[in-house]
């Protein structure tokens, strides 16, 4: 059996958490098995994991879970994965994905790979596919032990419905209390995804001069349901929050979309970014790295091209 | 306080990558090697930090042959007590740390600090499986760390669009991101101390392999750009739906 670790938040099912299941699903019917999911705590919306292939959603509900602690979280997955006879578990590479992936691991004397970015090969073997030196490399991997442990990169794989609201079952599992304690979580109020699961994305670097000029920039975020980014200077500089900041340093993003306004293409940026399906550059300098890297090209001034590309997509909306 | 920082080496940030014959290793010539960029400038140099306002030692642990003891002495020489160099390859996120974890288990640390991930496989998987052998609370991405106390911290994560704040008593585990601490640069005094201060070889444990490469591969050649008159940002939204569709 497959099982899939689905993350929450604020009672529902997180995008990486339907993404998952979705690999999930398509893993284990690769190698004949079924798919379900694991959800700690409460989420309103279980049921609809079952839409994404998840055939059951087990639910382990216990206060320990309101906060996110590694030994409890990985302690509570491991004995559901052996409980379960999971062969396979399969979590989000979000942050605390990334977190609990060794501590599942280990606790079940699986192989992991971390970052996968696509359906596992099954035919021989168990081999996944990951990138490497900052997206400059791409590596096969085959995971020798029974149980294996994956994490899945987000927007790796298209999600579809391929089912119906699937049921939810208690599991009876001895959840440890947590030892660490959280004071406060600090978070943007936003409508729009978090950069790891945002499908498109518009980031600046120094070519906007200022924090006052990301107005432009936003106003074409806004038309494109975009989550902006910006380059390591711009967060050094601190014209914008560091979780902003995408490429080796900070994070790696691979959106469906990717608009970079006045950054120059540094190879640390593109190691965050190059993995994005479409790439636009716009820069007023002709020799700026990144327009090798990019799809499609704009050499201009930045404060005229992209209030004019905001408005060419209003008026195609 | 006994604080252990784990140091990794890696291929230079703007290495270009290219491998050998059967794609299963890295072509290493022609390749700089360095101390993993998070290991540097935020996991050292945060624990050098803690001991300077605590006291207690500061020391290092590499997994990998003799070769790699320039990327050690370097970590002296910005400030660490002492180092182990635990004498094998380097082959996987769960062969290093299982390899930490029985050094640990022998050699006990208040808080023991990696990277959080390194910049070549991009596992960030080792503080998390170091943490789980040793039964240690393990705070990953961490971009602030306060010590209340010489056994409490108050540590700062990175998460999904902002941070969270943790509480956490030693000992403990914990993986550092940016923001952590500012990099240093070793002084000449500092490089002339390093090389007397010790560097103890410590025979690796055996170890059986959980996972292999199959093979490497280069990504797909990107086609050319395309570039749009800055003046029809219509054809580039017409290109953007229909080409792309993206939007």
């Amino acid at each position: 059996m497959v099982l899939v670790f689905v993350e929450t938040e604020g009672g529902k099912v997180r995008k990486s958490g339907f993404e998952a299941v979705h690999f999930g699903f398509l893993t284990a019917q690769k190698m004949g098995l079924s798919c379900q999911a694991l959800v700690l705590g409460e989420a309103s919306d279980a049921s609809s994991l079952g839409l994404y292939g998840a055939g059951l959603i087990h639910q382990i509900i216990s206060d320990s879970f309101k906060q996110f602690d590694n030994q409890v979280y990985g302690d509570a997955i491991s004995k559901a994965a052996l409980k379960l006879s999971a062969t396979v578990v399969v979590l989000s590479h979000s942050s605390n994905g990334k977190s609990l992936i060794g501590n599942i691991a280990y606790q079940l004397e699986a192989g992991s790979v971390s970052a996968v970015i696509d359906i596992p090969e099954t035919e021989n073997g168990f081999i996944v596919k990951k990138g490497v030196y900052s997206s400059k490399a791409l590596v096969k991997m085959e995971i020798n032990t029974p149980v294996k442990v994956i994490s899945i990169q987000g927007n790796s794989i298209q999600f579809s419905v391929v089912g119906t609201e699937a049921p939810l079952q208690s599991l009876d599992i001895e959840v440890l209390q947590p030892k660490t304690v959280l004071i406060s979580v600090d978070k943007l109020k936003s409508n729009v995804a978090p950069l790891p699961e945002a499908e498109r994305v518009v980031s600046g670097g120094r070519g906007l001069k200022g924090p006052e000029n990301w107005s432009i920039l936003e106003d074409l975020a806004n038309v494109l349901h975009a989550t902006t980014a910006c380059s390591r200077p711009v967060a050094d500089a601190d014209w914008r929050p560091h979780h902003e900041h995408v490429g080796q340093t900070g994070i790696a993003i691979r959106p469906n979309l990717y608009i970079a306004i006045g950054i120059s293409g540094a190879i640390q940026h593109l190691a965050g970014v190059n993995n994005s399906k479409t790439i636009v550059v716009i820069n007023k300098d002709p020799e700026a790295p990144f327009f090798k890297a990019a799809n499609y090209g704009v050499v201009g001034d930045l404060f005229e091209v992209v209030p004019r590309l905001t408005e060419a997509i209003k008026s195609l909306n | 306080m006994k604080l252990l920082v784990c140091i990794s080496k890696t291929p230079d940030t703007t290495a270009k990558i290219a491998f050998n014959g059967d794609n299963t290793k890295l072509d290493s010539a022609g390749i700089t090697f360095i101390m993993n960029p998070y290991d540097e400038w935020y996991a050292l140099v945060k624990a050098i930090e803690i001991q300077e306002k605590w006291g207690g030692s500061v020391s290092i642990l590499h997994v990998g042959p003799a070769e790699n003891d320039p990327i050690i002495r370097k970590a002296l020489a910005i400030g660490a007590t002492d180092a182990f160099r635990i004498d094998s390859e380097a082959i996987s996120s769960d062969q290093v740390a299982f390899q930490v974890a029985n050094f640990v288990k022998q050699n006990p640390f208040d808080i023991i600090f990696t990277g959080k991930e390194t910049i070549d496989y991009n596992g960030a998987e080792v503080g998390g499986r170091i943490a789980a052998q040793i039964d240690f609370p393990f705070i990953s991405f961490a971009s602030h760390m306060d010590m209340e106390s010489e056994n409490t911290a108050i540590v700062k994560r990175e998460i999904e669009g902002g941070t969270e704040t943790i509480k956490v008593q030693t000992p403990f585990v914990v993986s550092a991101a940016k923001g952590l601490a500012q990099q240093r640069i070793p002084n000449m005094k500092g490089i002339m101390t390093a090389k007397s201060k010790s560097l103890q070889i410590i025979p690796a444990v055996p170890y059986a392999e959980k996972v292999s490469v199959v093979e490497h591969e280069l990504p797909p050649a990107k086609k050319a750009v395309q570039y749009i008159n800055p003046d029809n940002m219509a054809e580039l939204a017409r290109l953007l739906r229909e080409d792309a569709k993206v939007i």
